[in-house]
């Protein structure tokens, strides 16, 4: 048995008086994908800001591929971490947002080269041939010279994850990737997903409204509710047998809401 | 019956000056509203704080009496400028102080998404800024800009009262030996027009060309 890849041990994330996460603790195995589903406001999209370093933590530690996220060892004792330790974590880890997030004033193909470029000195060429295999993945190699303003959601939504792949981390965060997509666009991105999640062992944790997605996609589910994981196991359990209450109620509103499960 | 011919080209001459002092001043505001205004978003609060003072300081006190230390004072402390030095310094300086605020307020125009995605991505600070909020703070900086360096062409005007020959000065120098003021006051109105009306339509070549590419990303 292999060790986790991520290990949450009791993080608190307090903003001014609100606690979003108390106390809160799991792990991730490598090459696991994870569904991370709850009401909004429940912290599973605070999980994956502080895992990317958007969000600092108030309290508890994150050991993410055997070393500390927020602190590291000085003269044998752990002190927070500084932008250079950061910088060096954050080399394992991409994210996909909700709004995409492309940078507007590049094209396609620079949105995706950059990156490895400044951050990695990877040469113009080698970058480039890099994007054009990621953008060929995602079906958009022939929009390379497109300006985002030029794409669809899905697509815009697309270039952002052959953007995050481009940098080949071990772990991928989706955070709710096509809850800002037209109904008729979400499924191209999901595909990706999907083919992503077989061809690759890369460890993925998502955010997710999508139930029947995540059903599939998902070898765990976590449920989560007001900061604390209410319920997790296999998505058969988690979707067909909820055995908490919370969790029962949650599916039922999804499902009144017309999402399949 | 006066010939013109003479005084219209000392006119030109000072328009030479007030072109030179225009042009040099607001090279050196761009520097410093860069300088400033990147100071002020900066993460050390001293570059804070040095940013702050010299803006306010800058903002609060007159175009008049600036030039005055810069020419009059500073000799005091052993930095003599000649009346061009001078001129340039102070304009710089005072339009640069402007110019740090709107330089601090399109970086902050350019959102919290935008700065995630460079931290997703392990941009550094550094990278982050210049190759992503930079390029797309510049066009919302340009037509404020351009306002600015037309205060600071007729700002200009200020640099006749420590002995420099502007366009204002020798105007002034004309009326008195003609005794007409219609005619060198007239042909500078339309002089400092023509001037400001050039760095209108520059300003709107360079903003045309930043945003190419950009059409229907902002509203």
């Amino acid at each position: 048995m292999s060790e986790p890849i991520i290990r949450i041990d009791s993080i608190v994330k307090r903003y001014g008086p609100l606690t979003v996460l108390d106390g809160l603790s799991m792990e991730v195995m490598p090459g696991e994908k994870l569904a991370l589903i709850g009401p909004s406001g429940s912290g599973k999209t605070t999980i994956l800001r502080i895992l990317m370093t958007l969000e600092t933590i108030s309290d508890g530690f994150i050991q993410v591929d055997g070393d500390q996220l927020y602190h590291m060892k000085k003269a044998g004792s752990l002190v927070p971490a500084d932008e250079r330790h950061l910088h060096k974590m954050r080399e394992k880890i991409g994210m996909v947002f909700q709004h995409f997030n492309l940078f507007p004033h590049k094209c396609v193909l620079d949105n995706v080269t950059l990156a490895p470029m400044l951050t990695k000195g990877v040469p113009r060429a080698a970058a480039e041939k890099r994007a054009m295999e990621l953008l060929d993945m995602v079906g958009l190699a022939d929009k390379a010279k497109s300006m985002p303003a030029q794409l669809s959601g899905g697509q815009k939504q697309r270039v952002a994850i052959a953007r995050a792949l481009a940098l080949s981390p071990k772990i991928m965060l989706f955070d709710e990737v096509t809850s800002a997509l037209d109904p008729e666009l979400v499924e191209e991105v999901l595909s990706v997903m999907r083919r992503l999640a077989a061809e690759t062992d890369m460890t993925m944790l998502l955010v997710t409204h999508e139930m029947g997605f995540a059903h599939d996609f998902a070898d765990r589910v976590l449920f989560f509710d007001r900061g604390k994981i209410v319920e997790e196991g296999r998505p058969e359990d988690i979707f067909r047998h909820p055995k908490q209450e919370r969790t029962q109620t949650f599916l039922r509103k999804i499902i009144a809401a017309g999402h399949r499960v | 019956m006066i010939d013109w011919s003479g005084y219209i080209g000392l006119i030109l001459e000072g328009a030479w000056v007030t072109v030179q002092l225009t042009l040099m001043g607001s090279a050196l505001a761009v520097v410093v509203a860069f300088a400033a205004g990147l100071g002020r978003v900066s993460r050390f609060m001293a570059v804070r704080a040095l940013a702050t003072t010299y803006i306010e300081f800058f903002r609060g006190t007159s175009i008049f009496v600036q030039l005055f230390w810069v020419y009059f004072v500073l000799p005091f402390a052993g930095i003599t400028l000649t009346p061009l030095q001078a001129g340039v310094l102070a304009l710089g300086l005072n339009v640069g102080a402007y110019g740090a605020e709107v330089v601090r307020g399109a970086v902050k125009a350019i959102g919290r998404e935008q700065r995630e995605a460079c931290i997703a991505l392990n941009l550094s600070r550094f990278q982050a800024m210049r190759h992503i909020i930079l390029p797309q703070a510049l066009p919302l900086m340009l037509p404020t800009f351009g306002n600015n360096a037309i205060e600071l062409l007729k700002g200009t005007a200020v640099v006749s009262l420590i002995s420099l020959t502007d366009m204002t000065f020798q105007a002034q120098v004309v009326r008195a030996q003609t005794g007409s003021t219609l005619i060198p006051f007239a042909t500078i109105l339309v002089l400092y027009f023509v001037m400001a009306w050039l760095i209108s339509l520059g300003m709107r070549w360079l903003e045309r060309r930043v945003t190419r590419g950009l059409d229907g990303v902002r509203a």
